[in-house]
C-alpha cells in the first residue's frame, strides 16, 4: 500500500499534490476533551511527583532567602568578588537567567507574528517561565548594589540628594529594558489567561475559587465584539514585543560591549547574546515541558512535532552561537590587538579557568549538533541531555564573558583567580528552588496550556471546515482511483 | 410583605453545534439588519467579523497615542534632568542637545512600555471589561461558551427585535435551547 502510493504521487506529475499536515493536536480530540484535560491539572489532586519537587523548591527558596539575608547582615563581601573581579556569579547568574526569560516572549511574540501555529501548545507555560526566570534575574543586580535598601536610587524619581539617574549609562539602560520587559510580558501573560480563567470560572463550584477566578478572568463572555478587540490587543503585544525581546538581551550586552575591557568590546555582542539567549531559553522550555507533559499526559497536545521544532531552533541557535565565539576569536586575532588577543588566548587556549571555555564550546557548540539526526530529536531522553547540556553550557558562556575576562586585566599585579563561596553557590542554587516553586504553583493554580489559542488550531474551528474540505494526499488517491479501497 | 422583583428583557440566546454554523447563522442575522447582537464562542472564530460586519477594531489609534506619549516622555526625562537640571559631562558625552543619542535605548524602553499599557487597557475599555455581572451569566446554557458551545444573544434593545419574530429567525438558523434571558431590576 505504501508502495503504491509512492508509485501513484510519481506518475501524476503534472499538478502538485497537496500534502497532509501533521494535525497540531493528535487523535482528533474534542473542545470539551482539551477543556478537561488542561483544566483537569488544575482541579484535580496533583500528582506525588509534585509534592516531591515542590518541598524541596520551598526549602532552597528558604535557603536563597537566608543567604539574601546574611548578605544585607554582613555585607556583599560575603560573595566572592575581591578586586579585580567585581562582577561575578551574580553578574553571570543575572545574565544567565535573563537569558532564560527569552523564550517565552520569543515563542508567544516572535512565532505568533510569523503565524507558527504550533506555538499555542507551549507558550503559556514559557511565558510563565519567563516572569519566573527575570524574577529570579532581577534578585542578583538588587542585591550586588551593596545597599539593597538604595535600590529605589535606580528608579528616576526625585530624591533629596537633587542627584538624578544617567541616563547615558548602560547599566540604566538595562534598568529600563528589564522592567519593561517583566511589565510587558506580565500583561501579555495576563491578557493570553484572561479566556481561560474564565473557562476555569465557569467549572468551578461557586466558593473562594471561582470567586478569585472570577475577578481575574474580568467578567469575560467571549462575545465575538470582545475578540474582535482581544485579538488586535494581541497582535498589537505581539508587534511591540518582538522588538523588545530582542532589545533587552542586546541591552544587556551593551553593559559589557560599551565598555573598554579587553573581550568585552566587540559589536558582536547584541546579536550573539540574542541568539544564545533564545537558544537556551529553549533549552529550559524542554527541560520543563518534557516532563510536565508525562507527569499530565498531553501528548496529545504536546505532540513530537512541537518537540521537534523547539529541537531544530536549537539547533540553530546554537550553531549562530557557536559561529559568534569562533568569530569573537577570529576578530581578536584579525584586530592586532595584542590585549584583544591575549583575553582570548586566556579564555580558550592556556588561562587559569579554560576548563570553562571548554565546557562551554562543548555544550553550547557540539552537543547540540546531535538535533541533525531526526533520531535524536525523536528520542526524547536525547532532547533532555542536551538540554541539559545546553542550560549548564549557557551558564558557562556568562561566566567566560564576565568572570575570566576580569580575572586578567591591565595590571598583572591585581591579577587574581576567582573564588566562590558558599553563599555564591548557595544563592545560585535557591533560584533554582525559587523558580521551581514559581512553575510548580503556576501549574497548580494555571491552566498549563492556553485552552482558548489550541481550541482555534483545531481544524474544526474553521467555520469553513465543512464547506469545502482540503483534501489529503491519501483522499485525492482515492478520488483518482489511484488506491483501491477495500 | 412579598417582594417584587422586576425583570427587563435582556434579549434571545440561542445555542449552536458548531463554529460553522454559527458563522453562517451570523451572516443571516447581519443581513437581517440587527445591530445589538453578538456571537459568544470559546475561542476567536477566524472571518467572523466580517461575518457579523465589524469594524476593524480602533485600538491600533490609541496605541499610537500611547507610543508618543512614552517617546516624549523618555526624551524629556533624560533631556531635563540630564541637560537642564544637573547637567553631567561623562562617557565622552557632551551635555546638549547632541546628547540626545545616548538616550535612545531608554526612549525605546518607554514607548514599549507605554504603547503596551495603552493597549491592555485600552483593549479592556473598548471590551467593557472588568464586568463582574451581566445578564448572560444567568442564563441556563451559557456556561458552556468557555468549553464547546457557541451562542448568539440578539438583545432586545435592538430596534429590530421583536419576541416571537426573533425567536422564530433563531429557531430557523438552527439555534438550539432557546432562552429568554431577563435583566433583574
Amino acid at each position: 500500500m505504501a508502495q503504491q502510493t509512492a508509485t501513484a504521487s510519481h506518475s501524476s506529475s503534472s499538478q502538485p499534490r497537496i500534502l497532509d499536515r501533521e494535525p497540531l493536536v493528535l487523535n482528533n480530540r474534542s473542545y470539551s476533551w482539551i477543556t478537561n484535560r488542561i483544566c483537569g491539572i488544575v482541579e484535580n489532586r496533583q500528582p506525588k511527583l509534585w509534592w516531591i519537587l515542590f518541598i524541596p523548591s520551598v526549602i532552597l527558596t528558604g535557603i536563597m532567602a537566608f543567604c539574601f539575608v546574611y548578605l544585607i547582615s554582613t555585607g556583599v563581601g560575603v560573595w566572592g568578588q575581591k578586586q579585580p573581579v567585581a562582577w561575578a556569579w551574580d553578574i553571570t547568574n543575572f545574565v544567565f537567567w535573563i537569558g532564560i526569560g527569552h523564550a517565552g516572549t520569543l515563542i508567544s511574540a516572535i512565532l505568533f507574528l510569523t503565524r507558527q501555529k504550533w506555538r499555542t501548545a507551549v507558550n503559556r507555560a514559557s511565558e510563565a517561565m519567563t516572569l519566573f526566570a527575570v524574577m529570579c534575574a532581577g534578585l542578583f543586580p538588587a542585591f550586588h548594589v551593596g545597599r539593597v535598601w538604595m535600590v529605589w536610587f535606580l528608579a528616576p524619581v526625585p530624591n533629596a540628594n537633587a542627584i538624578w539617574q544617567n541616563f547615558k549609562s548602560p547599566l540604566l539602560w538595562d534598568v529600563f529594558a528589564v522592567s519593561t520587559y517583566f511589565t510587558v510580558s506580565v500583561m501579555f501573560w495576563f491578557i493570553g489567561l484572561v479566556p481561560d480563567l474564565a473557562t476555569l470560572r465557569d467549572r468551578c463550584k461557586p466558593g473562594l475559587r471561582r470567586t478569585l477566578y472570577g475577578i481575574f478572568a474580568l467578567g469575560w463572555r467571549g462575545g465575538n465584539r470582545q475578540w474582535n478587540h482581544y485579538e488586535m490587543a494581541y497582535l498589537l503585544l505581539a508587534a511591540l514585543s518582538t522588538p523588545l525581546v530582542l532589545s533587552v538581551h542586546s541591552v544587556v550586552s551593551f553593559d559589557f560591549a560599551t565598555s573598554v575591557v579587553p573581550g568585552w568590546h566587540t559589536t558582536i555582542f547584541p546579536p550573539y547574546f540574542v541568539a544564545g539567549a533564545i537558544f537556551g531559553g529553549f533549552a529550559m522550555v524542554l527541560t520543563l515541558m518534557i516532563p510536565a507533559r508525562r507527569i499530565y499526559g498531553l501528548y496529545d497536545l504536546i505532540t513530537e512535532k512541537h518537540i521537534d521544532n523547539m529541537a531544530k531552533i536549537i539547533l540553530l541557535t546554537g550553531t549562530i552561537v557557536g559561529y559568534g565565539y569562533s568569530m569573537e576569536f577570529f576578530m581578536a586575532y584579525y584586530s592586532g590587538n595584542q590585549y584583544e588577543l591575549q583575553t582570548f588566548q586566556l579564555r580558550g587556549l592556556y588561562g587559569p579557568s579554560v576548563w570553562y571555555y571548554y565546557c562551554m564550546f562543548g555544550f553550547n557548540v557540539f552537543v547540540p549538533q546531535l538535533f541533525w539526526f531526526k533520531w535524536c530529536r525523536k528520542n526524547l531522553f536525547v532532547v533532555l541531555f542536551v538540554c541539559m547540556c545546553v542550560n549548564a553550557g549557557m551558564w558557562y558562556e556568562r561566566y567566560v564573558i564576565i568572570v575570566t575576562t576580569l580575572e586578567r586585566h591591565f595590571m598583572p599585579g591585581s591579577w587574581r583567580v576567582f573564588d566562590a563561596t558558599w553563599v555564591d553557590n548557595w544563592t545560585f542554587i535557591g533560584t533554582f528552588g525559587f523558580f521551581m516553586m514559581n512553575f510548580l504553583l503556576f501549574l497548580r493554580f494555571l491552566p498549563v496550556i492556553a485552552v482558548a489559542e489550541v481550541k482555534a488550531v483545531l481544524p474544526e474551528a474553521n467555520p469553513h471546515h465543512d464547506d469545502h474540505h482540503e483534501k489529503g494526499v491519501h483522499e485525492l488517491e482515492i478520488e483518482y482511483g489511484k488506491v483501491k479501497v477495500s | 410583605m412579598a417582594r417584587t422583583t422586576l425583570k427587563r428583557v435582556h434579549g434571545y440566546l440561542a445555542e449552536f453545534d458548531s463554529a460553522s454554523d454559527v458563522y453562517h447563522a451570523s451572516e443571516q442575522i447581519r443581513d437581517a439588519g440587527f445591530q445589538r447582537w453578538d456571537v459568544h464562542s470559546p475561542f476567536p472564530i477566524h472571518g467572523l467579523n466580517e461575518a457579523m460586519g465589524l469594524k476593524r477594531s480602533i485600538l491600533p489609534w490609541f496605541v499610537f497615542f500611547g507610543g508618543a506619549a512614552g517617546i516624549t516622555t523618555a526624551f524629556c526625562l533624560a533631556y531635563i534632568t540630564q541637560v537642564g537640571i544637573y547637567p553631567t559631562v561623562v562617557q565622552s558625552k557632551p551635555a546638549n542637545i547632541f546628547t540626545t543619542a545616548a538616550f535612545f535605548p531608554i526612549m525605546f524602553e518607554l514607548t514599549i512600555l507605554f504603547s503596551a499599557f495603552t493597549t491592555v487597557f485600552g483593549c479592556f475599555a473598548l471590551m467593557g471589561l472588568p464586568r463582574l455581572n451581566h445578564p448572560l451569566f444567568a442564563a441556563k446554557t451559557f456556561k458552556k461558551f468557555s468549553d464547546d458551545g457557541f451562542f448568539i444573544c440578539i438583545e432586545a434593545r435592538d430596534p429590530k427585535f421583536h419576541q416571537a419574530e426573533t425567536r422564530a429567525l433563531l429557531e430557523g438558523l438552527g439555534g438550539k435551547n432557546i432562552e429568554l434571558v431577563e435583566d433583574e431590576l
